[in-house]
């Protein structure tokens, strides 16, 4: 099977972005952090699980009308180290990048610790200062290393 | 001193400390020379979990340097009770007073709460999170008893849930200390705290029991251990014991060693003790008045 016939399980998109070269099983988590979850309509495919030769199995995520910035990129950067984020628009790729770590992440994480401030009604957004190896709550000092995407604000 | 909040003994550089301390050590000696120092001065206290010690402390801080308190009184006769936000409650208050205490039961609540006003919040204890300025009182009981040089203290008991402890270990690194913490291995330090302290460089070792310690340290720093915290009653009488000192206990330690405790405490630290040179707990807990009057002082812009 050729690299082309691999690309046509997922349908080319028009204008829009392709998030390639996601960890295997987590586009799923990765559709959780950019809030897409098919209620606005986009036209939205997913593929989970495809061999790759730098990964060993990766997940695609096209994602039809929409273009992704740069912020909600670097988000990916916690549960994809890998990805790579091409930019379409009529049917060619005009932009390609890698995701990049952010120092912090506002409102994407939920604080384990049941008895954070940032867990009650409050008016204030989750924040995570993104550390070498995990993330850590800027409220509390909570750390999460392992499981983040178990950590991921329902919108 | 730089900040205009006190959230966490992280943010205190060894030169605010050195800057509170020295200016508490002032106050100390003559406080009725600051009686008039802050006269138009009203600080705002929001309480929301009883702490009488602590705030009886800071009031009388504020009025040794001739200010006065205002009170949100307690949580249940307050519109904290109808369920009003902590960000709404103090941007109220902030438009009464011209600094606002809080001790609050949720971590990062100070911190929050600070990002919502503009005149200078200091953190009473945020849940099992920070306490700043008792820190500050402790480092000053220290500094007076044992001095920052080649130190090395104990501390002992909960040391998971005692916010006390997380902002004093911080502090103590910026002095060098070397740290020995001792406790139940079901409440040794958070991994937040011992990160911090590893990547401070501090230098830190844990131990289960005080016995092999004990001669070789100048301060013994006992915290409570709470019978809540253990699923079961028979596991906390198996430990407890353990924790606890008496006179005969400190038969092993050295002459000058000093044994504080940040109060109220249970029965962790025998009556028989209470008489000897050793404690100083009572004093630590004076101490809390000149250097919050210190504190107080410097955030609200006394010259020194
Ligand atoms: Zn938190």
């Amino acid at each position: 099977m050729t690299d082309d016939d691999r690309k046509l399980r997922v349908s080319k998109i028009r204008n829009g972005t392709v998030i390639d070269h996601i960890t295997g099983g987590q586009s799923l988590n990765v559709l959780a952090i950019l809030g897409i979850d098919g209620t606005s309509g986009d036209s939205v495919s997913v593929a989970m699980n495809m061999p790759s030769e730098r990964l060993g199995r990766k997940d695609i995520v096209k994602v039809e009308g929409r273009e992704l910035s740069q912020e909600e990129v670097d988000v990916l950067s916690l549960i994809a180290p890998a990805a790579s984020i091409n930019i379409v628009r009529n049917y060619e790729v005009v932009e390609k990048h890698r995701v990049e770590r952010p120092d912090v992440v506002v409102g994407v994480l939920e604080c384990p610790n049941h008895n954070c401030i940032t867990t009650e009604n409050e008016p204030v957004e989750s924040r995570f200062a993104v550390t070498d190896d995990g993330v850590r709550c800027e409220y509390c000092n909570t750390i999460i290393r392992d499981d983040l995407p178990a950590h991921i604000l329902a919108e | 001193m730089r900040h205009d909040h006190i959230i966490s003994a992280t943010q205190l550089t060894r030169a605010d400390i050195e800057a509170v301390l020295d200016h508490a050590a002032d106050i100390a000696e003559d406080p009725g020379a600051y009686g008039d120092r802050h006269s138009d001065t009203l600080l705002g206290l929001l309480f929301f979990e009883p702490s009488t010690r602590t705030k009886m402390s800071f009031t009388t801080a504020m009025k040794r340097l001739g200010g006065d308190i205002v009170d949100m009184g307690s949580v249940e006769s307050s519109s904290v009770k109808k369920g009003e936000s902590l960000a709404d409650t103090v941007r109220v208050v902030e438009g009464y007073a011209d600094a606002l205490v809080l001790r609050h039961p949720m971590e990062g609540s100070a911190k929050m709460a600070s990002e919502f006003v503009d005149v200078p919040l200091v953190n009473a204890g945020d849940g099992a999170g920070q306490h700043p300025t008792q820190t500050l009182l402790d480092l000053y009981t220290i500094r007076e008893n044992a001095g920052f040089d080649d130190l090395t203290i104990g501390i002992m008991g909960d040391l998971k849930y005692g916010r006390t402890v997380h902002s004093l270990a911080h502090a103590l690194t910026t002095v060098d200390a070397r740290q020995h913490f001792i406790s139940p291995e079901s409440l040794q330090l958070p991994r937040s705290v011992r990160v911090d302290l590893h990547d401070e460089g501090a230098e830190v070792r844990e131990h289960t029991g005080l016995d092999e310690v004990l001669p070789k340290l100048d301060v013994l720093y006992v915290t409570r251990i709470q019978r809540e915290r253990f699923p079961d009653e028979s596991e906390y009488r198996a430990v407890a014991g353990e924790y606890q000192i008496d006179a005969e206990t400190l038969e092993a330690a050295s002459d000058d060693l000093t044994v504080m405790h940040p109060l109220p405490r249970v029965d962790e630290i025998s009556h028989d003790v209470d008489g000897t040179n050793y404690a100083q707990y009572f004093q630590q807990a004076h101490n809390g008045v000149p250097v919050r009057m210190a504190l107080l002082d410097l955030m609200l812009g006394g010259e020194r």
